[in-house]
């Protein structure tokens, strides 16, 4: 659209966008540049889970053509449904990416059957064949990226006493516990992984608490699966202890404790995404990726990472990075409890279904699933 | 030991760190809430009176440099909230309940509004005194390292107490409390001593915030209070309106508080949920043992409009 010479006509069409966009369903008629809508479940800048997806926003928002709209702590109900529905309709949105895992089933997956010309990318949920085809899902295996961290931690620990502040005993976060144990015992066969559950995804207090009480018990080096690291990061590093981060780059928030970090790389996925769209190929409906993908990455290591350390990872690295991948999880796996959990011989290969079901914790790991 | 562990030794030692680290906000809002009442006024918005006070505390510090100029702020900013609650309350007809739940909604929601820039900086904290010198055990030294509003506040609490029985002021806002046609008789304005009751329980209540984001845990998120002030208000019900109850009902919450980690980390894995409620069920069990069909609660102000 010529922005030049702008009709009576158009300012009426604007009017009547923004005012009964979304009682009449109307959309803009001309959509100069594509309109990507991102929607998170918390607080945008909170060190954390949001705070990844809002880098990935803002890795889309440099590119020309590209408009992206966002709306912050919009929460797991109908309010997402709102917010889909005033993106598509004031805004002209026709990409968009609830990115929290409650928006999935059913909120967005009415959503997509209701607007079948436009493109929904979730994170985490899990698309099957019965679910719309203009819908997706994606996911990366951060585990990848904790066992790292764990290959550092556990070279790191003077006590060989790692801690783990977590927030509830679901898949992810047990695949993550285990990943990072089973990390720092292929480098440190003495390593435990005491670990925490604080019971939800944000309490400052109890991660306080949490931590505190790691540290009173040895432990010298911690990571943690909460929405915002940053009370465990800052409150570890005044007690001297190393810490490994999550979800994004921590290390600004004590450069001196923090060895290296899981990280999701959003920001390379994201354009990776709209390529696929572009180039009209599309995007898959189930996408899942680990190192390998660019999906997650590691922190760049701190210095008081060792040199011994810094090669150990790299060597991890690049296992995960070659072409036949790299399993963690494999058979003979005996949980904490003494059963073994993956029989012998089987491989559990990173795209296991199996792996998303996860209850157990492996041994090495101090603490309980209930 | 070795290897710089002390094994069970962790769980009270980590209840009286916690009793220590914890408890500053619950003892700030609940002694704040005790001089409301006592003026026969409940002020259920210092839930957000301390979300307001721990975001200002923190951006005060962050934009001054100085976490004192912060802990300030805070308590200017909770008077005033105060100020609003009481003179939203002083009209004729308005429930003080109502009005308190309104303000703890525009509390929080004001806070996260102004708070947002304020998530990623980190603000300089409040110092603390390492009184753990005398022991070579770092856990010890650790929950030993004690911030000054912490004895602040337990310096505060006998004071009040003495203030309440011994001093005019005192003897005031007890008098609105327990009879406001008393107060009107002597020539005093109830309004005016219930008005300077809640701007200072709001000082207070701020002030408890400032902890939270300047102190421990120490930044500020928005998951920061999590519900902790409105645990204090109740807490003084449960310490029967009297200052010294509500400094060992505040220990005794914050110490609860540590139970749950703290048991975790040494291998008490079972039940954590159970552990963590360990200070809803302490409150449920004294309010139990406590009460009585024959009377009120001993030592409720007569004015409250829950016990009117």
């Amino acid at each position: 659209m010529d922005s030049g010479r702008i009709s009576r006509r158009h300012v009426l069409q604007g009017g009547a966008a923004l005012t009964l966009g979304a009682a009449a369903g109307l959309r803009p008629a001309f959509a100069a540049e594509t309109t990507i809508g991102f929607i998170y479940v918390g607080s945008r800048d909170d060190y954390g889970y949001n705070q990844a997806h809002a880098q990935g926003a803002a890795a889309l928002k440099k590119i020309p053509g590209l408009k992206v709209v966002e709306e912050e702590k919009v929460p797991e109900t109908d309010a997402v449904e709102k917010t889909i529905e005033s993106m598509i309709n004031l805004d002209g949105a026709t990409l968009l990416f609830p990115t929290s895992f409650g928006y999935y089933n059913p909120h967005m997956i009415k959503m997509a059957n209701k607007y079948p010309k436009l493109r929904f990318e979730h994170c985490g949920g899990l698309w099957s064949e019965k679910d719309p085809k203009n819908a997706g899902s994606y996911f990366g295996y951060i585990d990848e990226a904790q066992y790292v961290s764990g290959i550092v931690a556990g070279l790191t620990s003077k006590s060989s006493k790692l801690g783990f502040v977590a927030a509830k005993p679901i898949p992810q976060v047990l695949r993550n516990i285990n990943a990072f144990t089973l990390g720092a015992k292929s480098v440190n066969s003495k390593a435990t992984t005491q670990v925490i559950f604080t019971g939800d995804w944000s309490m400052p207090v109890k991660e306080a608490e949490a931590t505190n009480s790691l540290i009173d018990q040895g432990v010298d080096v911690l990571t943690c699966h909460v929405d915002g690291p940053k009370t465990m990061v800052e409150n570890a590093a005044r007690r001297g202890a190393f810490v490994c981060g999550y979800h994004t780059n921590q290390s600004a928030l004590a450069p001196k404790a923090y060895l290296t970090g899981a990280e999701w790389n959003w920001e390379a996925l994201y354009p990776k995404f709209v390529k696929m769209i572009a180039s009209g190929e599309g995007i898959p409906n189930f996408y899942r990726g680990g190192l390998k993908e660019d999906i997650v990455k590691t922190s760049p290591y701190g210095e008081a990472v060792s040199a011994e350390a810094r090669k150990a990872a790299d060597e991890a690295k690049a296992k995960f990075l070659s072409a036949e991948g790299f399993a963690i999880f494999k058979g003979g796996l005996v949980d904490n409890k003494g059963k073994t959990v993956i029989p012998a011989g089987t491989d559990r290969g990173q795209k296991d279904p199996e792996l998303e079901k996860m209850d157990y914790l492996v041994e090495g790991v101090l603490g309980a699933t209930s | 030991m070795a290897d710089g562990s002390i094994g069970l030794w962790t769980v009270p030692l980590a209840v009286l760190g916690g009793a220590i680290r914890v408890s500053t906000p619950f003892l700030f809002v609940s002694l704040g809430e005790c001089i409301t009442e006592r003026a026969g006024r409940i002020n259920l918005g210092l839930e957000g009176t301390l979300v307001v006070g721990a975001m200002s505390a923190y951006g005060i510090s962050y934009l001054t440099g100085s976490p004192w100029l912060g802990v300030l702020a805070a308590g200017i900013t909770g008077a005033l909230l105060g100020a609003l609650h009481a003179g939203i309350c002083s009209l004729p007809r308005v429930n003080d309940v109502a009005v308190g739940i309104a303000l703890m909604l525009f509390g929080t929601g004001l806070a996260f509004y102004l708070g947002k820039p304020l998530i990623e900086p980190t603000a300089p904290r409040l110092p603390a005194i390492d009184f753990g010198w005398w022991s070579d055990i770092p856990q010890v030294r650790a929950a030993l390292r004690i911030n000054v509003l912490f004895l602040i506040g337990v310096v505060l609490a006998p004071i009040l107490y003495w203030a309440f029985r011994t001093t005019r002021w005192g003897l005031l806002i007890r008098t609105a409390g327990e009879s406001s046609d008393a107060a009107r008789a002597m020539g005093h304005s109830v309004l005016l001593i219930r008005l300077r009751a809640t701007m200072a329980g709001g000082f207070l209540a701020g002030i408890g915030g400032s902890f939270l984001s300047l102190f421990y845990p120490g930044s500020w998120n928005e998951g920061l209070s999590s519900g902790q002030g409105i645990t204090a208000v109740a807490l003084v019900i449960f310490a029967r309106w009297d200052p010294l109850l509500c400094l060992w009902a505040s220990l005794a919450f914050g110490g609860a508080a540590a139970l749950g980690p703290a048991l975790q980390s040494v291998g008490i894995t079972s039940g954590y949920h159970l552990f963590n409620a360990a200070p809803y069920i302490l409150t449920l069990a004294i309010m139990i043992i406590t009460c009585s069909p024959k009377r009120t609660l001993t030592g409720a102000p007569a004015e409250l409009s829950i016990t009117r």
